[in-house]
């Protein structure tokens, strides 16, 4: 990590002369006044830009205040807004549509990445850089990505449709990738591993990375078979960093709203209408402030419980 | 290692098993580059070879995409066209082929800087705040240091989109929508969280025996962070700053539902690029691709602490 040998004559004089203690409350700012100057910036900038906001979203949540309409009489409307979104078949729906989203783009990536992360791990001559370019799609603006993609996917000329009618027989113009009813949501998934099965492959990286040689030794020893030692060594050890990594995807899946923004803007019809979409449609094209600061309100704390139960659920297969 | 003549086959698979392996691996790579190198090469297409069917491999390269980016152009009668004096440069001459001149520069020029000037002050701003705060953590007790650390990193639990409506009225209170000062004060809220975990991370690693041994020789406190530790931190710095730039650059969320003109920056503007026949996929591609250089060369950089910076310093390499 540090380059730490121009240091060490400093450290070596510093251990043989005073304790440390007895030096640090000698000069200058006390160490109680550094810490609160510097931590409290950066509380400061945390409370005025998203504690203030959240508090705010609170307080509307329980108005029928629209922000296109700042001179219009706001009325407490206590829980309402909370019932009809709950009561709501279009929120169910969109709730639906995320949930299959998170569940289908989360199982195939975690597959996908964990395979590639293990084949990774064989050390291949040449693997630091091929892992380096696999790694490029997760670093680029899902602004850009759902852009290309859009062009990949058109259908009377994108390079999409005429790979898999190359592939298939069918003939490129018979699917339209994001305007067709059953294709719409496969297309966000495809786009989603696309992108991210390379952020679950380097966590599994990481985790197949920490596993002991010594203990592929001892199994050896045993005559475990290859078969074996990947169900009884690999996939235990390295399923707390498969959990992460689900665990990471899940939260930023569930406020997906870049990409299908910009694929389908929801639809066909309501098909790919996930939650974040919804909601921008609520408090930025129909102006519902309060309705839409209620919808918010469920979703992040839907977000955070489920969050929550699954580290613990990650604390105990860490612990076992 | 042992000298267990099993102990090697685990340490090093076998040639066999490295090939296929390789192989699988390489395939994927090819595969999932196929969409940027796609949209490169676009870049240099002209509007109807990118649009042909079957896909053009290669076209007649032209900077037509590039000039379309890059400037606005008016259709000219064929007489107006004869009178003009000859063509002084690339775009003049692309345009003039398709019987139009050059009427000014695009958007896309201060879209891009608006993403510079956004990016890199945020990441400035987030860098100096959260690299105060990491060795305040890192180093003192401070009163509820763990519920603080858990209440930075939740902040990035929150939708953008439930934000992004109170943040959208308090900006406009304030005067600070679709400023770029707004838009910088709020990406590094955003990135606030990532760079106090990481840089907390990087400090914790630098020894203590540094700061004693310079307050020792009659250093204060302060003197020893600014004179010892910062620069040990200095490639945790310098990594955590990248990470920042990058997800400045790449937003979209706020920026589409907060910028609409002065503050924009490129993320929204690239979509929205529109030729005569629909899309601009030329000029659109070659947009993407001035903006993903960059990150291709950031990728290169980061490489070595990549996972620390997606996973918030929770898991190290």
């Amino acid at each position: 990590m540090t380059d730490q040998t121009g240091l060490s004559g400093l450290v070596d004089r510093a251990a043989m002369v005073t304790p440390p203690v007895v030096a640090r409350r000698a000069r200058g700012l006390s160490e109680r006044a550094i810490a609160w100057l510097f931590i409290t910036p950066t509380m400061l900038l945390l409370l005025a830009i998203n504690i203030f906001p959240l508090i705010w979203t609170i307080r509307l949540s329980f108005t029928n205040y629209r922000a296109n309409r700042p001179n219009a009489t706001v009325l407490d409307v206590g829980l309402a807004n909370y019932q009809s979104i709950l009561t709501d078949p279009d929120v169910w729906a969109a709730m639906t549509v995320t949930a299959r989203f998170v569940f289908w783009s989360i199982l195939i990536q975690t597959v996908l990445g964990f395979t590639l992360a293990w084949l990774i791990d064989k050390k291949f001559r040449g693997h630091g850089l091929w892992t380096t370019l696999i790694l490029l799609p997760m670093m680029l603006s899902p602004a850009v990505v759902g852009n290309f993609w859009t062009f990949l996917y058109q259908p009377q000329i994108g390079l999409f449709n005429y790979v898999i009618s190359a592939a298939t027989g069918a003939p490129a113009s018979s699917f339209q990738m994001l305007a067709q009813v059953p294709l719409a949501p496969w297309a966000i998934v495809i786009v989603d591993t696309w992108m991210w099965t390379p952020y679950v492959m380097l966590i599994c990286l990481a985790g197949l990375r920490s596993i002991p040689d010594y203990i592929y030794e001892a199994a050896e020893v045993d005559r475990a078979s290859p078969w074996r030692q990947f169900w009884s060594i690999t996939l235990p050890m390295a399923l707390p960093f498969i959990m992460l990594a689900v665990l990471f995807r899940g939260i930023e899946n569930f406020k997906m709203f870049d990409m299908v923004n910009l694929l389908t803007g929801g639809g066909p019809g309501s098909t790919t209408e996930v939650a974040s979409i919804t909601l921008k449609r609520e408090a930025f094209e129909k102006w519902r402030t309060g309705y839409s600061s209620a919808f918010a309100i469920i979703l992040f704390v839907t977000v955070f419980g489920l969050a929550n139960i699954y580290v613990k659920a990650l604390n105990r297969v860490k612990n076992r | 290692m042992t000298g267990l003549a099993t102990a090697h086959s685990v340490v090093d698979p076998s040639p066999l098993v490295k090939r296929i392996a390789a192989g699988v691996v390489i395939a994927y790579a090819l595969i999932t580059l196929v969409p940027l190198l796609w949209i490169v090469m676009t870049g240099f297409k002209s509007p109807s070879d990118a649009i042909a069917y079957p896909p053009k491999l290669v076209g007649e390269p032209t900077l037509e995409g590039y000039c379309n980016l890059f400037t606005t152009r008016t259709r000219q009668t064929p007489e107006y066209m004869a009178k003009l004096p000859p063509a002084t440069d690339v775009c003049d001459r692309v345009s003039r082929g398709r019987n139009m001149v050059v009427a000014g520069p695009s958007n896309y020029i201060p879209r891009y800087v608006n993403s510079l000037v956004i990016a890199f002050g945020s990441t400035a701003l987030s860098v100096v705040l959260g690299t105060l705060a990491a060795y305040a953590f890192s180093r003192f007790k401070v009163p509820l240091k763990d519920d603080l650390m858990f209440f930075i990193l939740s902040t990035r639990m929150m939708p953008p989109i439930a934000v992004a409506i109170p943040i959208y009225l308090m900006y406009r209170e304030l005067g600070l929508s679709d400023t770029r000062l707004g838009m910088i004060l709020l990406y590094t809220s955003v990135n606030i969280s990532l760079a106090v975990w990481l840089l907390k991370g990087f400090m914790d690693e630098i020894p203590r025996e540094y700061e004693d041994a310079a307050m020792v020789d009659g250093y204060t406190r302060l003197q020893a962070f600014f004179k010892v530790v910062l620069p040990q931190a200095t490639t945790g710095i310098v990594a955590t700053a990248i990470f920042c730039l990058i997800f400045a650059w790449n937003e979209y969320a706020f920026a589409v539902l907060l910028t609409s003109g002065t503050a924009q920056t490129a993320p929204p503007f690239i979509p929205i690029i529109i030729g005569e026949g629909g899309q601009d996929w030329p000029a659109v591609a070659a947009g993407t691709t001035l903006f993903l250089i960059p990150i291709v060369v950031f990728t290169v950089l980061l490489r070595k602490h990549l996972l620390r910076g997606i996973t918030f310093g929770a898991v190290r390499k």
